[in-house]
């Protein structure tokens, strides 16, 4: 198998206010972000050679970008891999960059989620035998927590400690994020207040529900600082998709997410990396719920099995700790656009690499990781990326 | 001889206290609750739970058929049965029937199913009596009615139960009537009843066959009458010059509530709990007229007595606390629809292909590997080898929670609506609802069981499946 390590780069990239943009339509958002970034990598819109577009049922076809963008006859395709369709999208992307088809495309994410009327996210209905569409979301996170609690010995009390830190910390950073959609700190007090969603997780155990959109432009490494001084180099984009297994099978212990396991352990390979708490210097990871970054935290061999808690609790993943997670605010703050997501993270790595990520800069970061969770826990698809100067 | 060669019944968890409706509309009522259906619960699928209660230690694929009594039908156009006997598991050559609109059914199917025995074109019947009638509300039939079922397999050997004599009489009489649009039941003078309805014609065909078999009040240990409530019940038994105390079934009125259709046979599953061999009973149901069964009681009967039954439904009870609760359960008042999107409809090719899977809880069992797996996998999730496999049978096996959540953004009827992992004893995970709990006692690893209950209804389209529940009893 070969390697993206050091082959693409990124040299442009977008991103919306996201939130409830009652203003903003689908469209108002692709060519919001859009724009930024053919701005940012100094491009104009007819030198996109090919687009990639992740949706998860904001539109549909490459149509729904090449229709507002104005595209002209190049080729768009539409990327959807749940929560992991952005940065899906931004790897098939950047793949077509390296087999050498072409020299500069477009990857871009967006989800118009805020028309639906609901506050929760209501996503489209899978048809067959309706047994599973009243399970939300929330709840299928809440396993997790509780069966993590349970193993781990921890009360319930001091398991919603433990995840409400993630949250306090999350929401502190994206008080620095003029993007974020919440901008507000919170109490820990507040968190065990809150009322609860899915037990055990309450309201700020939930990351938002909101609208944006981000993209990138990808050319190859060769030309990249044709473009820019600073471009972003890919080190590592590898995907693991689940079969469902652990609701099949009864050795999964509902405390990890298996795939995230493994698509971390192959983006280091491929990247490089050893020590992967050591070596990587700042991630933007899937959180969901609060109880997803603490499980996280463990598969991406950031903390070991089990010990998470002491990490969250040293304060080691803080803005201002040795690896900080979520430097933007995460899910927590921005919200969750699905298949902005992946693209939106990227953004924040790509302007930290760049040194212009302002009052949240982190300290000469050299590797940035993103990673999404598509769908359940029990049997997702996750996306690890890895970025660096 | 064709007689009764196991039972089985279901009284829902849950009860209303009569003097909650009182309470909620400022009116005297008599004392006592009645058992009310889950909101996930329906006739139907309180058949399937009695069902699974009479075969509990017999093969379904044994059984030749199903006939099914109510008068409280999930479909009007749509058989039941078929419903029931796919959920219970039962082979394709079975006899599906539903026996309707009589309060008489459980007895008519009773008889129907002992006459396919005794003809030969059938080996065993298992017939099942729900219901779930709707009293008006603030009226004496919402305080007397209560939800509940019975099974009873008829068979021709090793019978707990033979049946020596049987009679019916037809009595074209308006006591309580339902039209096809009428939701609550009605009746007529409660007076003209009394005189002409159940209080003659029962006695009259009581004696019709004591006389006929010369038997006398003495020769029977155990009278079962059904009836709407006890006054009704003492008024025929006083006529028949029985021993109201100790020869007279007690009614259940003070716990359950008056069951329509199931009421016979739910009493009769009542007296054989504590019949004993040699013991002469007699069963009478009312309804459009009569029937009469004279049974007696082999020392088979021991062999069935560890079904749940009415008693240990009885002593495993959960109350409502609010008549207001009931009401929405009930549907009987609209309420603020929860704010998510709106259930999608059934894909009926999806549902039908199931049928043999999902709708019974039959996963698959990998002939490789020998991993027990929910739903079928044609591919086994173990060791990948492909279409081997077998159908495995998950429905009743015991599990454990592995981890749950209780989730109040869902939208459920009775929220939170809680969610599990659930691992079966026999080996196998799924994913599924959790009914009949009080959140306050689920914890990661206790011991459920599978339960038949209905998810939603959309366009006219019940959606049945299974839910893991605490063990009843």
């Amino acid at each position: 198998m070969g390697s993206i390590k050091d082959r693409v780069a990124i040299v442009g990239m977008g991103c919306t206010q996201f939130g409830e943009r009652w203003d903003k339509s689908a469209d108002d958002l692709i060519i919001d972000a859009a724009h930024e970034a053919f701005e940012d990598a100094g491009i104009d819109r007819k030198d996109v050679q090919a687009a990639w577009v992740g949706t998860t049922g904001s539109g549909t076809t490459g149509r729904c970008l090449s229709e507002p963008l104005k595209l002209q006859y190049c080729p768009v395709t539409r990327v959807e891999n749940a929560c992991a369709t952005g940065s899906d999208a931004l790897r098939n992307a950047c793949y077509a960059v390296a087999a050498g088809i072409y020299d500069i495309v477009l990857a871009l994410g967006f989800e118009k989620l805020k028309d639906s009327g609901y506050s929760g996210l209501a996503v489209s209905q899978v048809q067959g035998t309706n047994r599973e569409q009243t399970k939300t979301a929330p709840a299928h996170f809440a396993l997790l927590a509780t069966r993590y609690f349970s193993q781990y010995g921890l009360s319930p009390e001091e398991g919603k400690k433990m995840i409400g830190r993630i949250s306090v910390k999350s929401h502190k950073n994206g008080t620095l994020s003029p993007k974020a959609h919440f901008k507000k700190e919170i109490s820990i007090e507040q968190v065990l207040r809150a009322p609860i969603v899915a037990w055990p997780l309450g309201l700020f155990d939930c990351c938002g529900v909101s609208d944006g959109a981000a993209a990138a432009i990808v050319t190859r490494a060769e030309i990249a600082k044709n473009f820019r001084s600073d471009p972003v180099y890919v080190k590592a984009l590898q995907i693991s998709v689940g079969h469902m297994e652990g609701f099949l099978r009864s050795d999964y212990d509902w405390t990890h997410v298996e795939e995230t396991r493994r698509a971390a352990a192959a983006a280091y390979a491929e990247a490089g990396i050893k020590n992967p708490r050591e070596e990587i210097s700042m991630a933007e990871v899937h959180d969901c719920f609060s109880i997803t970054e603490a499980v996280t935290m463990e598969d991406l061999q950031f903390s070991p099995q089990g010990h998470v808690k002491e990490d969250i609790e040293s304060g080691f993943f803080d803005l201002t700790g040795p690896l900080p997670v979520q430097p933007d605010g995460g899910l927590k703050c921005f919200g969750h656009p699905i298949g902005a997501s992946g693209l939106r993270m990227m953004y924040e790595m790509y302007k930290q690499l760049q040194g212009k990520a302002d009052k949240r800069q982190i300290k000469n970061p050299k590797l940035g990781l993103t990673h999404n969770l598509g769908g359940f826990p029990a049997g997702p698809t996750i996306s690890a990326l890895i970025v660096g100067l | 001889m064709a007689g009764i060669t196991s039972y089985g019944a279901y009284v829902p968890l849950y009860r209303l206290s009569r003097a909650d409706i009182s309470k909620a509309w400022g009116i005297p009522g008599p004392i006592g609750e009645k058992a009310v259906a889950n909101y996930d619960e329906d006739t139907l699928t309180m058949a399937v739970a009695a069902g699974i209660d009479c075969l509990k230690d017999i093969d379904p694929e044994s059984v030749d058929g199903v006939y099914f009594a109510s008068t409280s039908a999930p479909y009007k156009e749509k058989q039941s049965a078929t419903i029931i006997a796919t959920a219970l598991g039962l082979n394709k050559g079975a006899i599906t029937s539903d026996f309707a609109n009589s309060l008489r059914g459980g007895t008519i199917a009773l008889r129907a199913a002992l006459d396919s025995v005794a003809a030969g074109s059938a080996r065993n019947i298992l017939v099942i009596a729900s219901d779930m009638r709707l009293g008006a509300p603030r009226g004496d039939k919402e305080m007397a009615f209560g939800d509940g079922a019975a099974a009873l397999l008829v068979g021709n050997s090793n019978n707990a139960v033979d049946i020596e004599s049987t009679y019916s009489v037809f009595d074209e009489i308006f006591d309580t009537w339902r039209s096809s649009n009428d939701t609550y039941a009605r009746t007529s003078e409660d007076r003209f009843l009394r005189d002409s309805g159940h209080t003659r014609i029962v006695p009259e065909a009581v004696s019709i066959v004591m006389k006929e078999h010369n038997l006398t009040q003495a020769d029977f240990s155990k009278v079962v009458i059904s009836a709407s409530d006890p006054k009704q019940l003492a008024a025929a038994a006083g006529r028949l010059k029985l021993d109201t105390k100790t020869q007279v079934q007690d009614l259940l009125h003070e716990q359950i509530g008056n069951t329509g259709t199931a009421l016979p046979l739910m009493l009769l599953v009542a007296a054989l709990e504590e019949a004993k061999a040699d013991d002469k009973l007699l069963l009478a149901a009312y309804g459009d007229g009569c029937d009469v069964l004279v049974m007696k009681v082999t020392n088979q009967l021991e062999k069935v007595k560890d079904r749940r039954g009415i008693k240990c439904h009885l002593e495993s009870k959960r109350m409502i606390g609010s008549y207001q609760k009931y009401m929405i359960w009930r549907e009987l008042i609209f309420t603020e629809p929860p704010a998510r999107p709106p259930i999608m409809p059934v894909a009926l090719p999806a549902s039908w292909r199931d049928r043999n899977w999902g709708l019974s809880l039959r996963g698959s069992k990998c002939k490789s590997c020998g991993t027990p797996q929910y739903p079928m996998q044609r591919v086994c999730v173990i060791c990948q080898s492909e279409d081997q496999y077998e159908p495995y049978a998950f429905s009743r096996q015991r599990g454990k929670v592995f981890t749950f959540s209780h989730d109040n953004l869902a939208g459920a009827i009775d929220p939170p609506s809680t969610i599990a992992s659930v691992d079966f004893e026999g080996g196998g995970r799924i994913m599924c609802d959790m009914t009949d709990r009080d959140p306050e006692e689920v914890k990661t690893d206790m011991p459920v069981e599978m339960t038949f209950r209905k998810l939603h209804t959309v366009n006219g389209v019940h959606n049945y499946w299974w839910k893991c529940a605490p063990i009843r009893c």
